[in-house]
């Protein structure tokens, strides 16, 4: 199942890439996806991990949010450097994250990074170093309702 | 319109490689270079369709790809001095 | 295409380009390395998604739209990643950020 998905991802990277569909172009394409996936298999790479299909239904209901929360807050840092007073506060703060999986934490470091405004400096299963641009930005991150999310996300308590 | 994105990411890139030259330390420069290879994606992306040949998008994805591993290895440089690891 | 698509993806355009002109002039305003960062993030968000989605208005559904969709996937994907192996390395070698509530920067 995950390795059908995974030559199935690898088929459509190569008809992206190629755009032409005569048969021979599209079938030596799909003998190189499958061979593909079969060299991960063998290299054991394809887990839960490493091709984490089982939470595309998740991720689909929190990418929109995500892109929400980042339109959102890029306009204050837009803000904030257009502002001719420069009203920045920077401030380091250590939080522990309640995810339980590798998969969970990265998307949640990955998540706080891509909010423009607050920075993963280090990302251990114990605790966050985030480093945000305001004050305000700060106080809002230890069980932040992006924690909630990420969690509900990876299927955890 | 596609001329007027341009020119404000190609203003963009020039303010990019004040801050590059500036430093002053080398993560500031790196910082540079990683925003400048973003740009540069995106400038090329935009170009393709300023002239009207949509191949120049393959050439953004590869630039998107190495965009990332050049930092990687700089990066590594870095900390470990070699990039054999 | 119609003319309401048309000003949507010129919106985008000329935003994603402001994106990226404040972005940068952020990095050149700001006072040290880690708040350069959050300024440059700008770029790699609001920047490249405004830009991309103007585009994939333009170009409709198709083999194009899909390219630039991948484009913004992997910028999207590598660009945190990037931005925090840079800040990650940029501690562990002590450059130490300039908080809230000290004193003017001293040179490094």
């Amino acid at each position: 199942m995950r390795l059908a998905a995974l030559a199935a991802a690898l088929f459509a990277f190569w008809l992206l890439l190629s755009g032409i569909f005569t048969p021979f172009l599209v079938l030596s394409g799909l003998a190189a996806a499958v061979g593909v996936a079969a060299l991960a298999w063998r290299m054991e790479v394809v887990d839960r991990e490493g091709h984490p299909i089982h939470l595309m239904p998740g991720a689909l209901a929190y990418w929109p949010w995500l892109v929400k929360e980042i339109v959102k807050s890029g306009w204050q840092v837009a803000r904030i450097v257009l502002d001719p007073r420069l009203p920045i506060s920077p401030t380091l703060v250590r939080f522990s994250p309640s995810q339980s999986t590798v998969v969970g934490l990265v998307t949640h470091a990955n998540s706080i990074t891509l909010t423009p405004g607050t920075l993963t400096i280090e990302a251990e299963r114990e605790a966050f170093l985030v480093h945000a641009l305001t004050r305000g930005g700060a106080a809002g991150l230890a069980g932040s309702e992006m924690d909630r999310r990420v969690t509900r996300l990876e299927g955890g308590p | 319109m596609f001329a007027a994105a341009a020119a404000g990411l190609l203003a963009t890139l020039a303010l990019l490689l004040a801050r590059a030259v500036l430093g002053p330390t080398v993560f500031d420069r790196l910082l540079a270079a990683n925003a400048t290879g973003t740009v540069a994606v995106l400038l090329l992306a935009v170009f393709g369709f300023l002239t009207g040949r949509p191949d120049f998008l393959d050439l953004a994805l590869v630039y998107a790809m190495l965009n990332v591993v050049g930092t990687i290895a700089v990066l590594k440089f870095f900390r470990y001095g070699s990039l054999a690891e | 295409m119609s003319a309401a698509l048309g000003f949507a993806s010129w919106a985008l355009l000329v935003a994603g380009a402001g994106a990226c002109l404040v972005g940068a002039l952020g990095t050149l305003r700001m006072p040290d390395f880690y708040t350069r960062a959050h300024a440059a993030s700008l770029v790699d968000t609001l920047g490249a998604g405004f830009v991309l989605l103007g585009l994939a208005l333009q170009a409709g559904w198709g083999l194009v739209a899909a390219k630039l969709a991948l484009v913004g996937l992997l910028i999207f994907f590598t660009s945190p990643a990037a931005a925090h192996a840079l800040a990650r390395a940029a501690l562990g070698r002590g450059l130490q950020p300039l908080l809230f509530g000290e004193d003017a920067p001293s040179k490094r």
